[in-house]
């Protein structure tokens, strides 16, 4: 439909019949050429894996040896109580992680957005440093500085007074450990996400405001909550599917200790994938994962997206 | 309100946000100090605050461990060759999907997008199974070939592209310069502060990488910085603290330096998604 577009006809339909033809095949044909390099890659790499995996969930074995298994991966699922376990630490680092780090990083925007405060783009610039770093070198810096005897952490906690706390060794101080240092390496980052949302907001509605007599309270759940709603869904969402898919941190920093407090389901569907090379349910484990993550995300986006 | 209650209210504020900044910014300075530091001094207490001089002493250590050099080139390759190939990926899509209609344009762009939801860890497996069959398994193609296709890059260019106006194109065309004219020698120059920005974010996507790195390169001296760090330290036996630090140092350094550099960019190509999404 898009070839009866009336500007281009014309001038075309001037030009001698058969070169017209060749340059308008050329021209009609571009837009693919572009796109092959994209649509290829994203074939071989991203669509074929995807298809591929659902299809190797249903089977079991490897290699020559690979038999159709049905859904008997699923339901080994469902009964493993390490997959469960795997889930509820998962969870649990979410449930504590994502609101704990998106509420200091609401404050910390707020704070570098006041008139009040000085040398605001310094500020900016520190809490936004740790999103640069990558999550293995965070993780052997959290290692020794959490380190329950000698690291700096335990030291300065002794200097306060209070006592050591065993934190890669004890069931709850290791998630923890996770949750400090993934509020360490992402609060900046939605930080910065949510000052520039912060920075769109009219000035005009804070005055109106201020003379009706609102005080700063009110107007923080009028005006700046309300207007901040779709990055705060952007934010939400990015975070829960990225604590979803955790691996790097705990790989790192706990290896999934202590008795498998911080067993991440990513690192079991490592596990079974590349230590026991179960392909069949590391390949189920993933589509596990992908109906939480869409699921979660779907749910996300109903509760906050809707009232926009 | 005077300015100067004013001023003495924004203190308060200013000196917990400093705090926060510290706590941020405190463990780098506490990485690099402790990596030019001997295995003996790294958790003395009060810990040192100005470097020491074993910083030489600790990367040669680290040089005999995991063969520094080569995994040093091996990120620079993975990271350089996969950013300039995503970019360009990119680049060419991005100004299809901005700059054409065409039939399947709606269609195509959705599925594209669709992969965004989908965790990486499905990939996995097959992908695993691919580079086995191709005989790349433990190759620099492995791991670069998954990262060329970044469905993120190609929706940052073309909300980019479609900014730029129409008539720029056609002036171009008008003076009768082919399509790759167009794109390089009019698109490109116009879009360079978007695809810096866009370099960066790859960039720092890329060498951070751990997954899949971790699973494709197999043997130590095809391991990029991130995997052969991580495979040092969770080598309890080895307690060549000194070594280990001064090698996850070295892996922030190029980054802090991208970052400290071009800053601007840098948050700007992190915030596209953002805002624009």
């Amino acid at each position: 439909m898009t070839a009866l577009a009336p500007t281009a006809a014309p001038a075309r339909a001037a030009a001698p019949p058969a070169r017209n033809r060749r340059a308008l095949l050329r021209r009609r044909a571009l837009p693919y050429l572009l796109l092959a390099p994209a649509l290829i890659t994203f074939g071989v790499f991203k669509a074929y894996p995807i298809v591929a995996s659902l299809l190797l969930s249903l089977t079991t074995g490897s290699g020559a040896a690979t038999r159709n298994a049905g859904l008997s991966n699923y339901r080994r699922l469902l009964d493993d109580p390490l997959f469960w376990t795997a889930l509820g630490n998962t969870a649990k680092i979410l449930v504590v992680q994502v609101p704990l780090m998106l509420a200091l990083a609401l404050l910390l925007a707020v704070g570098i957005n006041s008139a009040l405060v000085r040398w605001r783009a310094v500020w900016r610039l520190g809490v936004f440093m740790p999103t640069v770093t990558g999550l293995v070198a965070t993780g052997v810096m959290f290692a020794f500085l959490l380190n329950t005897e000698h690291g700096a952490v335990n030291s300065l906690l002794g200097q306060l007074g209070l006592p050591a706390v065993d934190w890669l060794g004890d069931p709850f101080w290791a998630r923890m450990a996770i949750v400090l240092l993934l509020t360490w390496h992402y609060t900046g980052y939605n930080a910065v996400i949510y000052l520039a949302g912060l920075q769109g907001i009219p000035r005009e509605l804070y005055e109106a405001a201020m003379v009706d007599g609102a005080g700063p309270l009110r107007r923080f759940f009028s005006i700046t909550l309300p207007a901040l709603r779709p990055v705060l869904l952007f934010t939400v969402v990015l975070s829960t599917i990225g604590t979803l898919q955790l691996f790097d941190e705990p790989y790192v920093l706990t290896r999934g200790g202590p008795d498998n407090a911080t067993l991440t389901v990513s690192m079991y569907l490592y596990d079974n994938g590349f230590r026991y090379f179960d392909f069949g349910y590391a390949s189920a484990i993933a589509y596990a994962l992908t109906l939480i993550v869409s699921v979660l995300g779907a749910i996300q986006m109903r509760l906050m997206g809707e009232r926009e | 309100m005077s300015s100067r209650t004013n001023r003495l209210r924004g203190w308060p504020l200013t000196l917990g946000l400093a705090a926060v900044a510290g706590l941020s910014v405190g463990p780098f300075y506490w990485l690099a100090v402790a990596a030019t530091q001997k295995d003996a001094d790294i958790f003395a207490w009060p810990p040192a605050l100005l470097p020491g001089g074993s910083l030489g002493d600790n990367l040669e250590r680290l040089e005999a461990k995991i063969g520094l050099g080569r995994v040093l080139v091996n990120s620079l390759v993975v990271a350089g060759v996969q950013t300039a190939g995503a970019l360009v990926v990119a680049l060419l899509a991005g100004y299809a999907f901005a700059k054409f209609r065409f039939p399947g344009r709606g269609i195509l762009f959705a599925l594209l997008l669709s992969t965004l939801v989908v965790p990486e860890q499905v990939m996995l497996v097959p992908l695993f199974e691919m580079m086995m069959s191709f005989g790349i398994l433990d190759s620099y193609q492995a791991v670069i070939l998954p990262g060329l296709c970044v469905p993120f890059a190609i929706f940052l260019m073309r909300q980019a592209l479609s900014g730029m106006p129409d008539e720029l194109l056609d002036a171009a065309r008008v003076d009768g310069a082919g399509e790759i004219r167009v794109l390089f020698g009019v698109v490109v120059p116009v879009m360079r502060p978007v695809l810096a920005a866009l370099a960066i974010f790859l960039f720092l996507g890329s060498w951070n990488q751990f997954v899949w790195p971790l699973i494709a390169l197999r043997s130590p001296e095809m391991h990029t910085l991130p995997v052969a760090l991580a495979t040092l330290h969770g080598m309890k036996a080895d307690t060549d603290y000194g070594a280990i630090l001064a090698g996850t140092a070295l892996s922030t350094v190029p980054l802090m330096v991208l970052f400290l550099v071009l800053q601007r960019q840098f948050i700007s190509g992190l915030l596209a998604g953002a805002t624009k999404g």
